[in-house]
């Protein structure tokens, strides 16, 4: 990303992020103050110390997890005024999921990667995207051979393209690197992060093969009418300057049953997505029936994100 | 009635080192404002760096890591190259090393001091920084080796400012310090003294992600460019001692340190070579990051010029400390230490971390500055280091030049 936009960008929105936001040290000492300052409401201030001082997500037993909840929806309330709600479902039995991304149906519309910024609320500011698609020539085999960057009409003569998002490593360098566990493979195959316990020291972002990992440069902008209500605490809820983010399979979706928001969007259904468990699934047969392949195999990190071919 | 008069000797301990350390010539006192100077322009970097958060340097998602984590793997090995003072005058009784170990490891308290101020505020959550504590927060320990990497670095501090504050506080009071008290800790410190610079290479030599880093020699050519940088800013900071104080530093002690840099010198270069070979014999799509540095990929060729500067002042450095073309006064080789320490903190600093994330996994490269921020907080940093490296070394050199002059040359 440019980094000379990001920062003109930050100082425009700088003295509003400053207002919203109220540090742990200033909220302690106006706690006790009535009415709105200059911070927010009191009310908003005395929950975001409430907030510094909470457990790891996977220490909190599910009644302080409900308290968090609580907690953030209201101050979403209280700050954006808007009404979200925050799941916290867990894995489900036997599921473990897995995708399947087709070389050949995918043109490169990239509508995937749109639906991916609306339904995971991903930064507008500094243009946060989980989905890469490449625009590649034929031989090339990487992604990192392809473009990035491409802008034209799609799709291109001679080209193919190859979609890139967090692969949810079944052995996931990232998670070995965090120093405060703060980034962990749940038991349905999702690598997620507590955002409220990631310190920001991007040591998993180093770790990954993939280029899977995003950080927040700056404070995360969402227009308030374009934010996506139905959140996950481990998904798409609200994140803030200086907290690793990735995809997670829309895990607000997933464990409701659904498919992700990418799938949806494709276009050509060059995306698959489903239970790796259930033998009848979408993702077995492609599994079982199509020549598929996966990306640096030779570093044995064993993503769940296979590529094939019709 | 004994615990009163223990109080009264420690309170009359920290009277003293705060008066000699307030006490100088104005040479003195323009010396410690100017490192206030510098540490309230960190300070004022810092806070402009809270407000706007990580985006006020110059890193990205690809080049997330930058100058501040560039200084801090140079620091580690500064403050482990204590070890090359304490280990020939503990384990090999050096009586010459002996009299100045105490510099070293001053100059390893100040190093770790920065290291651990350069990685806080590399942090993009600082105030969730508890979240490392043990205990209160969640390490994740041992799998993670910024983990051990904290642990190590922690303990590494403790051991090289209470050992030398246990036998400066001894002298102090005319006694003798007991051996079995620091001993035992001395000898720690020296496997230590290995450990933190081998977990900080493993840090980078363990992501297999970044080929550049994922390479075996990097442990050992971090302790060997240690070994060289580390003792040479210790010269350097003898020779301050030697010509701004009365505590007096034969010549053979620069010497002594001289043939450990040179040694340590030549086989950081041998590693390097060893490296380079590998690199362009026959290069692979994991040379991509040294043709970067070394040449420069698609036009982004910021690092070229550094890399190659840092290489031949190295060997500029090397061969100046070896051959010694000018005799007589130690002096005349301060340039060749400045050379080398330069060399070794642009080969190590940036010239590793930058390359290691460029190009990025999905092939994307990009130029490296850092930021205007980036620099005034690493002044500070650097500001914050020589303050203490000053202030626990003049009352430390004031004691123990006058427990030598009052008991003698005998340890």
């Amino acid at each position: 990303m440019d980094s000379e936009k990001k920062k003109k960008m930050n100082r425009r929105t700088f003295l509003k992020g400053a207002a919203s936001t109220a540090i742990a040290g200033s909220a302690a000492l106006t706690t006790g103050c009535k009415g709105k300052g200059l911070l927010g409401s009191s009310e908003a201030i005395a929950l975001e110390f409430q907030e510094y001082f909470k457990k790891h997500y996977r220490l909190m037993t599910q009644t302080e997890r409900d308290e968090t909840i609580a907690r953030l929806e209201r101050i979403a309330k209280l700050k954006q005024d808007v009404d979200i709600d925050i799941d916290s479902t867990g894995p489900q039995e036997n599921v473990l999921y897995g995708y399947a991304f087709n070389v050949t149906r995918c043109e490169g519309y990239m509508e995937c990667v749109k639906a991916c910024v609306k339904e995971n609320n991903l930064d507008r500011a500094s243009n946060t995207q989980y989905i890469r698609i490449f625009e590649m020539e034929h031989g090339q085999m990487s992604p990192d051979q392809g473009d990035g960057k491409y802008f034209h009409m799609v799709p291109k003569e001679g080209h193919f393209y190859m979609g890139v998002q967090c692969f949810q490593c079944n052995n996931p360098p990232c998670v070995k690197a965090c120093p405060t566990k703060a980034t962990w493979k749940e038991p349905d195959g999702l690598v997620v992060v507590d955002y409220d316990w990631c310190i920001g020291c991007r040591y998993c972002m180093a770790a990954c093969p993939y280029w899977g990992r995003r950080f927040n440069w700056n404070q995360p902008q969402v227009p308030k009418e374009k934010i996506t209500k139905k959140q996950h605490y481990l998904g798409n809820r609200r994140r803030v300057r200086g907290m690793m983010e990735k995809c997670t399979f829309c895990i607000q979706r997933s464990r409701k049953g659904k498919v992700t928001a990418c799938v949806e969007a494709c276009p050509t259904g060059a995306r698959v997505f489903g239970n790796l468990l259930d033998p009848d699934s979408e993702i077995r047969f492609v599994l079982d029936n199509k020549k598929v392949y996966r990306l640096k195999e030779d570093l044995g990190t064993d993503p769940k994100f296979w590529y094939f071919i019709d | 009635m004994k615990k009163n008069t223990a109080l009264k000797d420690l309170f009359s301990f920290v009277r003293d080192t705060f008066i000699w350390n307030i006490s100088g010539s104005i040479g003195y006192q323009i010396y410690l404002c100017i490192l206030v100077c510098l540490m309230m322009a960190g300070v004022y970097g810092y806070f402009i760096q809270f407000k706007l958060g990580l985006s006020a340097t110059n890193m990205s998602n690809i080049v997330s890591w930058g100058f501040y984590i560039s200084n801090f793997t140079f620091l580690v090995g500064v403050a482990a190259a204590a070890v090359m003072l304490i280990l020939p005058s503990y384990i090999f009784n050096d009586k010459d090393l002996h009299k100045v170990v105490i510099i070293g490891e001053v100059v390893a308290v100040g190093a770790l001091v920065m290291c651990m101020t350069f990685v806080f505020v590399d942090l993009g959550r600082p105030l969730q920084f508890w979240h490392l504590i043990p205990g209160i927060g969640h390490l994740n320990f041992p799998s993670s080796l910024l983990s051990w990497d904290i642990l190590v670095l922690n303990g590494y501090l403790a051991l090289n400012a209470l050992v030398p504050a246990y036998i400066v506080y001894c002298h102090y009071h005319g006694r003798e310090p007991v051996g079995k008290f620091y001993k035992p800790f001395i000898f720690i410190s020296i496997g230590w003294a290995v450990a933190i610079h081998m977990i900080t290479a493993f840090l980078y030599q363990g992501l297999p992600a970044r080929p550049f880093w994922n390479n075996p020699l990097m442990g050992p050519r971090f302790l060997a460019s240690a070994f060289a940088a580390g003792p040479a800013i210790i010269s350097l900071v003898l020779h301050i001692v030697n010509s701004a104080t009365d505590y007096k530093i034969e010549d053979k002690i620069f010497n002594k340190l001289r043939i450990i840099i040179v040694s340590a010198a030549v086989i950081n270069l041998l590693m390097l070579f060893s490296e380079i070979f590998k690199e362009f014999y026959f290069p692979t799509h994991h040379s991509q990051s040294a043709m970067y540095l070394f040449f420069g990929l698609n036009g982004h060729d910021s690092l070229v010029p550094w890399i190659w500067t840092a290489i031949s002042i190295n060997l500029l450095g090397t061969l100046i400390l070896a051959f010694k073309p000018f005799k007589g006064n130690q002096i005349f080789l301060m340039p060749a230490l400045v050379l080398l320490i330069i060399g070794i903190w642009i080969e190590k600093g940036i010239g590793l971390i930058v390359p290691g994330l460029v190009p990025s996994p999905m092939g994307e490269i990009i130029s490296y500055a850092p930021s205007n921020v980036e620099l005034l907080i690493t002044a500070g940093v650097v500001g914050l280091g020589a303050f203490i490296v000053t202030v626990l070394l003049k009352p430390a050199l004031i004691i123990e030049k006058r427990y030598e002059e009052t008991h003698g040359n005998s340890h």
